[in-house]
């Protein structure tokens, strides 16, 4: 269950400038009291729509290059946590939140932080699959084209490099030009991944991937998933606790708005410490 | 409960829904005769008034014969010009309301007058390029018919425009904003792919609106007896020649009338019928 | 499979320049679609300006008599705008008594009673009705509708209707084919399309639900329709009307053919008249004198005043609408 290695993993991944200069929000005393190997520090997070809170105080450390989920009944703020570490909510006027969300050494949540660089640092997949309308290849592209600019060989073999992560390559090679919305939805869903990871983000946000999937392809989906926890930091958000169970090693139980219980995927599946976590892992719930 | 058996009242409430539900079939025959009534009468004297010589000769004086290249052709720049004015306004207009302005009292406010200016008098449109553009410069030109033109197009695009962004799902822009994309990005990379299919039936039918567009026209571009395609002059346009044609008491222009009548009407129903069935198709088929 | 290394980043100044340039580029694009919805505001405000100055003249020599007045005589320069006004009104008028049960009728049809196959054409048939330009609506009332009313309707009319007391006055007259009946007449086949339109749209937004309760009480398909149906969507009703009423205010091609241009006030519907649409179409090119032309620019200014009450009446009706199904949903 717990893939320890994943610490020990040499960094892959080459220096991000832009993650170094336009988030310039950095404070010496970053990240304080978070535990070792974090990679987003949650730091008393409130959040609202409108006059609604649908977030109070939430703290945690989410681990990096592991597998954190984040479970509870609908409506307990677990979609909205997941929607602050990319600070989706600025796309809506009336949803606001305070707090801190330390990524390495930067409050994200700081307005000096520019929200696009973050956005193509911290990836997101979404409940339903949401294929651009354009062709597979101007979906990978997309984002890529965002950021970098890369000649026809070097994006072409982005492509292909991205396909093959999401474990798609081999359905799509010989039909790039097709329109994106004409795959089936599990596949859809996988090439949102592609699309997601085409852009190389630290972290992978995942809400609810595999709600509207059928179960072979959630079980596609669920293989991807612990093939990119060696490179990815990831945070999935699910109602289905056999996929919280099955996939992550940290797992955080939330209700009406609370962190309620975070700790090993094994310690809160087993030997809850708190009684409504217990509850609720075992379906006796409200 | 009482028997099942028909009672006075009864039988009179069924006499009345009788008698409603006939009406009411009788005012759809009605509509219908009519339409057939309009149509066959403009077949009937449109084709008998249609040859070649309307697509390859001057509009003549009375009592010679002659054409409608002229009108023709200067119908068509005045509406190439106007839509090419109004269209790229009303887009853009457009996405403010369904993008940026959810809550504005701008938004409010364009929105309002929009609705207005959709259903004004188009007279009235025209009496105001009048007093804008042909009063200063005291004659009538091609540039104020194509202006005012754009002024009864504008409305149309901006409301098939606004309409149409709203059906793209919110979650397609959150997908490409999770990239990293920049807001006006996602408006122009990905909305308005999805909703290409709507605006562009929008302008269609913005082009069908001002096609047969008489009045506007009438104190603006004028009408022209010659070959002009000078837009700082007086420009023939088919509308108002029909208008002069049918009012006149001599029998070959009233045959010229219908027979620009039969052009102009055919026109503007194939675009009507066609941009329909593009909406419908796209809309159905993704 | 390429590498399990992820591919190093080139370009990374052009990035950073990038990266800070989006936030501009954001800014110039909002600005950018704000200014041209600001320029809707502009239209407006700009439209009614330049006919409030062009018709200052004209209101300045006539005062509020203007209005009240029926002069029209280029040669003296007497202007007043009642006869436009009165034929507006009572075109407009006649075509509404009679375009809204018509409307609602083909309504109830296409929503209640036509096979669903039918759906589909007949809404598009009442669509080509609205496609139409109004110009041919104007040919066709020229040359076949009036000689129509003028050999078959009116000279009945005066039989029928005129021998009655009180209203007969409106049906008195000779049967010359145009006048403010035929223009009426044509008008109502202008405004089914968009009152039937809108009656329709707010038909079928009636839960199903409610109807169903009705149905299930015993009541007819008639009486569901006007005891629950037209109810609930009253709002959307009466929006529907006054979208249509503002649509006949306005027409100007098929008025301007059979309306008859005659500057007289008469009681009877069979007789010419005018209106300001009609009149603006006939006579603004030819107008010489600026008295006559801001004359003519103060009767736009009054036909846009009403037209503008009315359509902002509809919207305001419609939006409430809207934001009560909203509410409820």
């Amino acid at each position: 269950m717990s893939e320890a290695h994943g610490f020990a993993m040499p960094e892959i991944t080459t220096e991000r400038p832009w993650t170094t200069v336009a988030m310039r929000a950095a404070r010496p005393d970053a990240a304080r009291a978070a535990a070792p190997g974090t990679k987003l520090a949650v730091r008393e997070v409130d959040f609202y729509y409108g006059r609604f809170q649908a977030l109070h105080k939430v703290t945690l450390d989410v681990p990096e290059k592991q597998v954190t989920a984040f479970i509870g009944p609908s409506g307990c703020g677990k979609s909205t946590l997941l929607r602050v570490f990319n600070r989706m909510y600025e796309l809506y006027p009336e949803q606001r939140v305070s707090g801190e969300v330390w990524l390495d050494s930067r409050n994200i949540l700081d307005r000096r932080v520019d929200v696009n660089l973050l956005r193509a640092t911290v990836g997101m997949v979404f409940q339903k699959p949401t294929p651009f309308p354009m062709s597979i290849y101007d979906n990978i592209a997309f984002g890529v084209k965002l950021y970098e600019r890369l000649s026809r060989a070097d994006m072409d073999a982005r492509v292909e490099w991205a396909l093959r992560k999401a474990a798609l390559w081999d359905e799509v090679k010989d039909v790039l030009s097709r329109s994106g919305t004409r795959l089936s939805g599990g596949q859809q869903q996988r090439l949102c991944i592609a699309r997601a990871i085409a852009v190389k983000p630290e972290v992978l946000l995942l809400d609810e991937p595999t709600s509207a999937l059928d179960p072979i392809s959630t079980a596609h989906i669920e293989r991807l998933v612990s093939e990119l926890k060696r490179d990815y930091t990831i945070v999935i958000v699910t109602h289905n606790m056999q996929q919280a169970a099955r996939l992550s090693d940290w797992t955080a139980f939330m209700y009406l708005g609370e962190l309620v219980e975070f700790d090993t995927t094994e310690r809160i599946f087993t030997n809850p410490s708190v009684k409504q976590t217990e509850d609720y892992v075992t379906g006796r719930f409200g | 409960m009482p028997a099942m058996r028909s009672t006075a009242v009864y039988r009179r409430r069924r006499l009345v829904n009788v008698v409603t539900l006939s009406a009411s079939a009788l005012t759809m025959a009605f509509a219908l005769a009519f339409l057939a009534w309009v149509l066959g009468t403009l077949f009937a004297y449109g084709f008998g008034g249609l040859s070649t010589r309307v697509f390859t000769e001057m509009t003549p004086p009375p009592g010679s014969s002659g054409g409608l290249l002229n009108a023709i052709a200067g119908s068509a720049a005045l509406v190439a010009i106007g839509i090419a004015i109004g269209a790229p306004v009303g887009v853009l207009a457009g996405t403010y309301l369904a993008e940026f302005g959810a809550r504005s009292w701008l938004a409010w406010a364009a929105r309002f007058i929009n609705d207005v200016l959709l259903s004004a008098p188009s007279i009235i449109i025209g009496l105001f390029v009048y007093t804008l553009l042909v009063v200063p410069v005291k004659h009538f030109s091609g540039w104020a018919g194509a202006v005012s033109l754009a002024i009864i197009a504008l409305p149309v695009v901006v409301r098939t425009t606004e309409d149409m962004l709203r059906l793209v799902p919110a979650s397609l822009r959150e997908a490409a904003a999770a990239l990293g994309a920049p807001r006006w990005k996602v408006v122009v990379l990905v909305a308005y792919r999805a909703a290409r299919a709507g605006i562009i039936t929008g302008v269609m039918l913005a082009v069908a609106r001002v096609s047969g567009e008489t009045a506007p026209l009438l104190f603006t571009a004028l009408n022209n007896q010659f070959w002009s395609m000078e837009l700082s002059r007086p420009v023939a346009n088919l509308p108002v020649t029909i208008f002069q044609y049918a009012m006149s008491p001599y029998e070959d222009w009233h045959a010229l009338a219908w027979a620009g009548a039969l052009l102009i009407t055919l026109g503007v129903l194939a675009l009507n019928i066609s941009a329909r069935s593009l909406f419908h198709q796209r809309r159905g088929g993704e | 499979m390429i590498s399990t290394e992820q591919p190093t980043i080139p370009g990374h100044a052009a990035t950073i320049r990038r990266g800070s340039l989006q936030g501009l580029a954001d800014a110039a694009f909002l600005r950018t679609t704000q200014g041209f919805a600001f320029l809707l505001l502009v239209t407006l405000l700009a439209i009614i300006a330049s006919l409030v100055v062009g018709a200052w003249p004209a209101l300045r020599r006539f005062g509020l008599g203007f209005v009240a007045s029926t002069a029209w005589n280029p040669v003296t320069e007497e202007f007043g705008a009642l006869v436009a006004i009165y034929g507006t009104l009572v075109t407009s008028a006649i075509a509404m008594v009679i375009g809204i049960p018509v409307s609602f009728g083909i309504a109830l049809f296409i929503t209640e009673l036509c096979p669903r196959w039918l759906r589909r054409p007949l809404g598009i048939a009442v669509e080509l009705l609205a496609g139409i330009p109004s110009i041919i609506y104007g040919m066709w009332g020229l040359f076949v509708f009036a000689p129509f009313m003028a050999d078959h309707v009116q000279p009945r009319l005066n039989d029928t209707l005129g021998e009655l007391p009180l209203v007969g006055a409106l049906f008195q007259g000779p049967p010359m084919g145009i006048g403010m009946l035929t223009a009426g007449l044509i008008l109502w086949i202008m405004v089914i399309p968009f009152i039937s339109a809108v009656m329709r749209d707010v038909f079928e937004v009636v839960p199903p639900m409610l109807k169903e309760s009705a149905y299930g009480v015993g009541a007819t398909t008639w009486e569901v329709v006007s005891r629950v149906v037209l109810p609930y969507t009253r709002i959307g009703v009466i929006g529907g009307i006054m979208l249509g009423l503002g649509r006949a205010l306005g027409e100007t091609m098929a008025v301007t053919f059979v309306i008859g241009n005659a500057y007289q006030l008469s009681a009877s519907l069979l007789m010419p008249g005018n209106t300001i649409s009609a009149a603006l179409a006939n006579e603004f090119t030819e107008a010489v004198g600026d008295l006559y032309l801001s004359a003519l620019i103060a009767l736009g200014l009054i036909l846009f005043l009403i037209t503008f009450v009315v359509l902002a009446g509809a919207r305001l009706l419609l939006a409430r609408l809207a934001r009560l199904e909203g509410k409820a949903a």
